[in-house]
């Protein structure tokens, strides 16, 4: 499968900041890229790179087989840009701004009446179709700019930060959104939200610095974090002072942490799982155990270690 | 429908779209009246003509003009809507030209409002129509520089009242460059020719050929390569702001 979205080398000088350096990563169809990092990585920039508002200093970029800077229309043809803060023309309104849009992307006939209607009914605009934007909350104001980034059905969707000032029911619906989309494009989302990666990523990149300084799947990434396949333990109340020292004791149990509501995380020392030992050990000497599981590990300590580690070194 | 038509539309339905467009046409409006009638001798001159209109136009454009054409690139870039529009599938001069269409089309409205202007001279007497309308498109032309120099220093700041002032101060530049206020701080140093090349800049010298009824092809070329030029300008300094962020 050829990759749709393209990216070599790409460095970007701001003054005296490297604010992208030597950042190379492929996107093929049926992928969702999560594009993680602290504030000012770079994560944006890239982006903006990417749909053409900035130029690189070196590397190159194609998207759907059509180079950035040579080609730029055919490239931006193929791309839905939903840029940082969703901004809009605050004097138009979502009706408006939708049909420029459609005109813009050269949208006509029954395609464009069919377009204009499934993201409008899609994205939950049908109540604010006549409202200016600057009067639109902060939801929908992103939500506008979700709607003019798919209307076109794009190959290559570039998402920055596009639950940002959701509410918790609109974040689960955009995710379901990218999800059902998922199978036909190559979907770029950047994102602080962790939780966000583990629901509708099949990939996450992290960069720090300007840096790519991990790339997997979200499970290969929580599989580098310390808390990888640990235990918790959670055991009725007063019982719980006396087991420590045994579970200190155990072969495989790195070490043993009391989270203060009266349970344990027995991190690992190695990869091998020591949930069967745990458990064996509590059903042998009788612990009244409530809760016993294991933790995938946490993708934020990974991207704490990770990140936090980079920015130490430079 | 191209992309410069499609930037042109949304531009010009946006000036519409808020008080601005009503309040400049308004006063347009009316400071035309005032400058013709009490500053021109519309009355007193006992002409049928417009000269008394016309004469003002450079210095009621002057200010005018860059409170059309201040927004154009600024107001974009403060928004952060100018992200969106570059990475739409339309090209840069498309955008560029489509958007000084739009303001150069809505100062043409402005300007045809001023028809009475030309009816009660109808009214009063006989004026030479041929000079009337050498007058208004002359005006339209010199509108078109003030509006090219606007835009193109819109596009260097995203602060709207900086480029405001600045787009005045050059505006003037080029209205007075004919003057003494001008030509004495070249005289003395610069040779002839530059003083003649200076000079030759001034909007008021080309312009009032035309008001006169003359039609020159010079001063068409004038104003049309002026407009070239600044859009270009404009072009180039969004351009390197792509590279420099």
């Amino acid at each position: 499968m050829a990759a749709m979205l393209e990216i070599k080398n790409l460095t970007k000088r701001f003054g005296p900041v490297l604010a992208v350096d030597d950042v190379s990563f492929d996107v093929g169809r049926g992928e969702v890229l999560g594009f993680l990092g602290p504030n000012g990585a770079g994560k944006s920039t890239t982006m903006k790179m990417v749909t053409g508002f900035l130029n690189p200093n070196g590397g190159s970029m194609r998207v759907c087989g059509h180079d950035v800077l040579r080609e730029p229309l055919a490239a931006k043809r193929c791309i839905g840009y939903l840029p940082e803060g969703a901004p809009a023309y605050p004097d138009m309104t979502p009706h408006t701004y939708l049909n420029f849009i459609a005109d813009i992307r050269g949208l006509t006939g029954s395609q464009r009446a069919e377009r204009l209607d499934y993201v409008i009914a899609r994205i939950g605009l049908d109540g604010v179709m006549e409202q200016s934007i600057e009067t639109l909350s902060k939801g929908y104001k992103r939500r506008v700019g979700l709607a003019q980034a798919l209307l076109h059905d794009p190959d290559v969707l570039i998402l920055d930060e596009p639950t940002d000032g959701l509410d918790p029911n609109q974040k689960h619906e955009v995710r379901g959104l990218i999800t059902e989309m998922a199978a036909e494009k190559a979907i770029v989302i950047s994102t602080h939200i962790l939780e966000e990666v583990e629901a509708v990523c099949t990939r996450a990149i992290i960069i720090a610095k300007g840096r790519v300084v991990a790339d997997g799947t979200p499970q290969e990434l929580e599989a580098r974090s310390a808390y990888h396949n640990s235990v918790t333990l959670r055991l009725e109340a007063g019982a719980a002072n006396d087991v420590r020292p045994t579970l200190e004791a155990m072969a495989g149990v790195l070490r043993v942490e009391a989270t203060g509501d009266g349970a344990f995380i027995l991190v690992p020392s190695g990869v091998e799982p020591i949930v069967d030992e745990v458990g064996r050990t509590a059903r042998s000497a009788g612990w009244p155990v409530t809760e016993l599981h294991v933790r995938p590990g946490r993708l934020d300590d990974v991207f704490r270690d990770i990140t936090l580690d980079k920015e130490e070194r430079t | 429908m191209s992309g410069t038509a499609v930037i042109f539309r949304r531009e010009l339905a946006g000036y519409f779209a808020t008080p601005v467009a009503y309040v400049f046409i308004v006063i347009f409006l009316v400071m035309s009246g005032i400058f013709t009638f009490y500053l021109g001798g519309f009355f007193e001159r006992g002409q049928a003509d417009l000269q008394a209109f016309f004469n003002f136009q450079p210095w009621l454009y002057l200010f005018l003009i860059p409170a059309i054409g201040m927004r154009l690139w600024a107001e974009e870039r403060k928004t952060g809507t100018i992200e969106l529009l570059l990475s739409l599938p339309i090209s840069l001069a498309g955008a560029v030209l489509g958007k000084f269409l739009a303001a150069w089309a809505f100062t043409a409205i402005a300007l045809a409002l001023t028809f009475p202007m030309w009816i009660t001279v109808g009214i009063l007497g006989e004026p030479d129509n041929g000079v009337v309308v050498a007058g208004y498109i002359g005006s339209l032309l010199m509108a078109g520089g003030y509006l090219a120099i606007t835009s193109c220093i819109s596009a260097i700041t995203k602060n709207q009242v900086i480029a405001f002032v600045v787009a005045i101060v050059i505006c003037f530049a080029f209205t007075v460059s004919g003057a003494p206020l001008v030509l004495d701080f070249f005289a003395g140093w610069a040779p002839e020719t530059i003083l003649a090349v200076v000079s030759s800049f001034s909007f008021i010298t080309h312009f009032s050929s035309i008001i006169d009824g003359v039609i020159d092809v010079r001063d068409i070329i004038y104003f049309a390569s002026l407009i070239a030029f600044w859009l270009f300008a404009n072009a180039v300094i969004v351009d390197l702001k792509k590279a420099a962020g």
